[in-house]
């Protein structure tokens, strides 16, 4: 077994199960055992300086690229086969959609980074954390935009089509998924590393607010009719308590009290 | 009708000495953790001025409170919904620490350990946030105490909007008062409103507005969306924090620890039943100065037989239906009318309530510089502008500032003709609409303050929102991590640093 040891057998074979695993039930064992760091962590109070430009592109920016590299990486390809969109034509779609998110998401992030390393409140306040997580998506973001030049010399999609098959070989248990991605240009590798060594430390910063980001619009939107919070501690609901007061009422007539919970 | 008990207050600012204590007091229970150093649950400022954070009244610059929009319905100034989520990333109406001012200390240490010097040793500011020197303050938390600062500043008071007031910034005609401020626990709370999360929340037993620490996410659109800045961002912890009307207190009875310690005996406390059903007409009502108006009829009369019927149905427990009878609250606000909302034009419906101060007023006409009406002092042409008043409590509205200053006024006469004359004047109290028994009632209750008059807070009522059975063997009060104790080290694996916040968690 040992002879046919393959380093990107751990990377792109083993690593994935990992980085999901820890990111799953991390993020819900945070979220259940230690609900009071959950949090944004927003630095805005202490300066305003740099953040709202720079936290604006770099959210805006990384959303888009977020949700590029799910629906471009697990859409199934029989999905594409059945659209009859060209291969070619979805590189182009993400290189021209990509290619500007993933920039204006790299200024933002260096205004923050620029901003959270000098800015002497900002500096003081950072945890270990705060830093480690900002720098590598940092580098992630500059390892992204870099392999764009490598795609530029397969406008057919061919390489785009490895990935997709890979990821989608991850999640459907296929062992063999590593190695569809063996031999492809090392920045490429060094990109979907580092994407799951921070997929791997997401539940333990303060990235978890992501899933909080993506939960506001539901909760706020959807399942909050109106815009006031009310909450009762009492043990029953008022229309059961009328009810209940009600029929205590039809009892004892109009000397009844407010019926016991 | 959905009948309400909230545990409303009034503070009257005519015996408001501006001491602090309750700032004070409130700070060392509260606010003297790391992150929170800044923030004043409770804060007293000198008027005219700015206040704190600066030109907090100014909703133009921080889009606080709500607005009634073209077709009546009510939204939060910082924009509906939608609006708010897109400012998730950055919120343009968000106060930076400096609009309150940077929290420092003193290099106390310094003092004794500074070795043999020439000069004598000082203590320099130092930053809270960064722990550097400071070599000039700029700000603190009442930085216009006793009218501190060039008038030109402090006039940028929003209070002076329609006052000719080029002339108070003159010797002869200056003027001061005191405003405690604190959170107006609202009946149409913009904070909760603007929350994402749904973090804060009003609760129905008794109207007191939380922040669920488990729940905020610092989002921060609560700290906008509040118009009395009364929000604070606790930058250590990343979450939202604000007053909480000391509810472990207010719970088993006690008064808040502001008014518990007030110096003057100017704070009160009492139970005031209202109509759930009505606030969101109330807070849409489309003129300003009828606010004022419209939130008192939001109250209810807890002598009202239907009224009592009413709570008695929707579960008010019968001693709180007791104490809304003698409230204090009720009375100044729906008996004798002379206390106001905070800046009714807010259509947050606060309440906290004021009474305009009148001593400045009253001892300048004594001495007949002031006109007199009627053998009543012309509250119109005394000290503080009454249209200041106005436009701090209703909305701009004179008439109700003069008929409480006016009654407050036939106070003083009428007990000064009982006890230097020995003298029942009716006269006196039927010219303000009141009879000589109301008027010393007033006088027993505004004027001599006792403990027991000033507080009327019925217990909450545990037995309705808890079931012993399920609590036996609990962990009772913990930080948030259940009975869990197997952890080592001062964070937890989530960076959280244990034992931090201690505030009672609630049970559903």
């Amino acid at each position: 077994m040992f002879e046919s040891f393959d380093i990107n057998f751990v990377i792109f074979g083993v690593m994935p199960y990992v980085a999901l695993t820890v990111f799953l039930v991390g993020s819900i064992a945070r979220y259940e055992r230690d609900p009071f760091t959950w949090k944004s962590s927003s630095s805005q109070l202490l300066r305003r300086k740099q953040l709202i430009w720079g936290s604006i592109l770099f959210h805006v920016g990384i959303i888009v690229v977020f949700f590029g590299h799910l629906i471009g990486l697990f859409t199934p390809i029989w999905v594409l086969d059945a659209l009859g969109v060209p291969y070619g034509l979805k590189q182009w779609m993400a290189v021209l959609i990509g290619g500007p998110a993933g920039l204006a998401a790299l200024i933002g992030g260096t205004m923050l980074l620029h901003r959270r390393l000098t800015d002497p409140r900002i500096k003081a306040t950072s945890t270990v954390m705060d830093n480690l997580i900002l720098i590598l998506i940092w580098f992630q973001l500059v390892i992204g935009l870099l392999t764009i030049t490598q795609s530029l010399q397969h406008m057919d999609g061919s390489e785009m089509i490895r990935f997709m098959e890979w990821s989608q070989s991850v999640v459907t248990w296929n062992v063999n998924a590593w190695m569809t991605v063996v031999d492809v240009n090392w920045l490429f590798k060094l990109h979907i590393f580092l994407g799951l060594i921070i997929t791997t430390l997401f539940p333990f910063t303060r990235l978890v607010h992501i899933w909080s980001g993506f939960a506001a619009p539901f909760r706020y939107l959807v399942a909050r009719s109106g815009y006031q919070v009310v909450r009762s501690r009492r043990r029953r609901p008022l229309e059961e308590r009328r009810r209940a007061f009600d029929r205590r009422q039809g009892v004892d007539g109009p000397k009844a009290h407010a019926p016991a919970e | 009708m959905k009948v309400r008990a909230q545990i409303g207050k009034v503070l009257n600012l005519d015996k408001c000495i501006g001491c602090h204590t309750c700032s004070v007091t409130c700070k060392n229970v509260w606010t003297t953790r790391e992150g929170v150093e800044y923030a004043w649950f409770n804060n007293v400022e000198t008027k005219p001025g700015t206040g704190y954070p600066t030109d907090w009244e100014n909703q133009k610059r921080w889009n606080g409170g709500w607005v009634r929009n073209a077709s009546g319905k009510l939204q939060p100034k910082q924009g509906a919904k939608w609006r708010i989520l897109a400012n998730i990333f950055a919120n343009p109406s968000m106060p930076e620490i400096d609009d309150y001012y940077e929290p420092f200390d003193f290099d106390y240490d310094h003092l004794k350990s500074a070795p043999e010097m020439r000069a004598f040793p000082t203590a320099r500011p130092r930053s809270k946030i960064t722990g550097e020197r400071m070599e000039k303050i700029e700000k603190g938390p009442n930085w216009e105490e006793i009218l501190g600062g060039e008038f030109a500043k402090r006039s940028a008071d929003y209070n002076f909007d329609k006052v000719q007031k080029d002339i108070y910034g003159e010797y002869e005609n200056t003027f001061m008062m005191y405003l405690p401020r604190l959170c107006e626990h609202c009946l149409n709370p913009t904070c909760s409103a603007s929350c994402p999360s749904g973090a804060i929340y009003k609760r129905e037993e008794d109207g007191i507005v939380l922040i669920d620490q488990e729940k905020c996410r610092g989002w921060r659109m609560c700290i906008s969306g509040c118009p009395y800045k009364k929000v604070y961002y606790n930058w250590d912890t990343g979450k939202s924090e604000k007053c909480t009307f000391c509810y472990p207190r207010i719970e088993s009875g006690q008064p808040t620890v502001c008014s518990e310690t007030c110096v003057g005996r100017i704070r009160y406390l009492g139970v005031i039943l209202y109509d759930a059903d009505k606030i969101e007409a109330a807070a849409s009502t489309e003129r300003e100065t009828d606010l004022y108006g419209a939130q008192l009829d939001v109250f209810l009369d807890p002598n009202d037989p239907e009224v009592i019927a009413a709570a008695r149905r929707d579960g008010v427990p019968e001693d709180w239906i007791e104490a809304a009878k003698i409230s204090p609250v009720w009375k100044m606000a729906m008996d004798w009318k002379v206390a106001f909302p905070l800046h009714p034009e807010y259509r947050t419906l606060p309440m906290v309530w004021y009474i305009p101060p009148l001593s400045p007023i009253q001892n300048a006409a004594q001495s007949g510089q002031i006109a007199m009406s009627d053998q009543m002092p012309d509250v119109r042409s005394l000290r503080i502008p009454v249209k200041y008043l106005a436009n701090m409590l209703t909305a701009g509205d004179e008439e109700p500032i003069v008929h409480a200053l006016e009654r407050m006024s036939a106070m003083r006469l009428y007990m000064r003709a009982l006890t230097v004359d020995g003298v029942r004047d009716e006269g006196i109290a039927a010219r303000v609409g009141m009879s000589g028994r109301m008027i010393e009632d007033m006088y027993k209750i505004m004027a001599i303050a006792d403990y027991e008059d000033r507080f009327a807070i019925p217990t909450a009522h545990r037995e309705q929102t808890e079931n012993g059975a399920e609590l036996r063997g609990g962990c009772g009060f913990t930080d948030g991590n259940g009975c869990s104790s197997g952890e080592s080290g001062k964070t937890t694996l989530f960076g959280g640093k244990k034992k931090k916040f201690a505030l009672p968690q609630e049970t559903f």
